[in-house]
């Protein structure tokens, strides 16, 4: 009789949400204060639900636990890109990845993507990632007046570059790069794939420009082909593979 | 800022100040240009070549005929006084060599942090590379497979001919 009761009182009541509790782990960093310049590991017990993503958890800390606690997000909705992180050391956004993917039986490191200045906490400078993204001149380059209509391209011109077309600029692929990670001086795959988005645009007549650009010793060339890019885009975009495109035009063009 | 000085130099030499917020990042120097096109087309030829030269190689001196124990000065005297084996073990010299330098040269950019490390690194490696492959050149082509007074129970069949 007991141990019917108390399975009883095991279920959850009805109308009640079941949740866990998870141990998030962050990296942290302060610029001032005690600890200025130090980084280390600062731990947070929550109660999580399955919808929960990570960012939920980061918001559940600095609303209710440590409101000092600095990230970056703008929609929380993958689309903005603010939100990459080194989460159990894949880069991911933290508004795509739900904590019950994650292992949260285990504590959930969450760190800020490497190889870029760290500012405070999760929140890295970007601009070493933009300036590499402005110098492939990101934009429509073309030549003659401009037509009075739009510029026409068929379904199948279109798809060349579809895939490239999806990136949000989040920076999950160039601080997942161990090239980049060395020095800073590498382009970068996201440059790289920016480039491949207009290199291969039938509007666009830019193309001969950017691969010069590329053609450098930090550009495409110091691609190792890890992959990790690929495996961290959180749009899905086949980087790796965009890269060896560029690389592909850039030597039919020089033989 | 210890921490986060990654890719900005001018931050590390002023430990303990805050730098400006925004102060401009810059990649070092444009390095255009299509040496690293060439040295990577260069990679995967070489290798296709150097399958075909170390596999030829392998299979002549470990498995033709006697095999393994026919290796001696007099089987190496015999295959240099042939221009084929002569050119063909240039090639294979020259293009490992040059090979196997590039590969570690990558190797170095990619993981020295430091400009000096590298430079360093990079020194030594040319400096290797240019030993072995003066030292291989001219000891193939200047080799003798007939010393004079030498045992002739040791020297190839033509030299007593």
């Amino acid at each position: 009789m007991t141990a019917v009761m108390e399975k009883a009182d095991a279920q959850p009541k009805t109308g009640e949400i079941p949740s866990f509790d998870v141990t998030i782990k962050v990296r942290r960093f302060n610029p001032e204060g005690d600890a200025a310049g130090e980084s280390y590991w600062d731990e947070f017990h929550i109660t999580a639900y399955g919808t929960d993503r990570v960012l939920d958890a980061l918001h559940k800390i600095k609303w209710e636990h440590d409101g000092s606690l600095t990230f970056r997000r703008s929609c929380a909705h993958g689309v903005c890109g603010s939100d990459a992180m080194r989460i159990n050391g894949r880069n991911r956004l933290a508004c795509k990845t739900l904590l019950k993917d994650v292992n949260p039986g285990k504590p959930i490191l969450v760190e800020p993507i490497k190889g870029l200045p760290v500012v405070k906490d999760l929140v890295v400078d970007m601009e070493p990632f933009f300036a590499s993204y402005r110098e492939i001149m990101p934009f429509l380059i073309t030549t003659g007046n401009e037509p009075t209509k739009e510029r026409i391209q068929s379904a199948e011109q279109r798809e060349r570059f579809d895939d490239t077309t999806k990136c949000i600029l989040c920076a999950a692929c160039t601080s997942s790069c161990p090239v980049f990670w060395t020095d800073g001086q590498y382009f970068g795959p996201a440059a790289i794939v920016n480039a491949h988005r207009f290199i291969f645009d039938s509007r666009d007549e830019g193309a001969q420009q950017r691969l010069e650009i590329l053609n450098d010793k930090e550009g495409v060339w110091r691609c190792r082909t890890t992959f990790n890019c690929t495996e961290a885009c959180p749009r899905g975009i086949e980087v790796t593979k965009a890269i060896q495109e560029v690389k592909r035009a850039m030597i039919t063009r020089a033989f | 800022m210890t921490s986060a000085t990654h890719g900005t130099p001018a931050v590390a030499e002023q430990v303990g100040t805050l730098d400006a917020p925004r102060s401009p990042y810059m990649r070092k120097k444009t390095t255009r240009g299509n040496y690293e096109l060439y040295s990577w087309v260069f990679m995967r030829a070489s290798g296709v070549v150097l399958v075909v030269l170390v596999f030829g190689h392998l299979f002549v001196n470990l498995m033709v005929g006697e095999g393994v124990k026919a290796i001696d000065f007099a089987f190496v005297g015999g295959k240099w006084s042939s221009p084929f084996w002569q050119i063909w073990d240039l090639l294979m010299l020259w293009l490992a060599m040059i090979h196997g330098t590039n590969g570690l040269r990558t190797i170095i950019n990619d993981y020295a942090e430091r400009d000096v490390t590298r430079g360093v690194l990079k020194g030594l490696l040319y400096l290797a590379f240019t030993i072995v492959v003066v030292l291989g050149t001219l000891v193939i082509f200047t080799f003798e497979p007939c010393p004079v007074g030498a045992d002739p129970e040791l020297l190839a069949s033509f030299c007593t001919a």
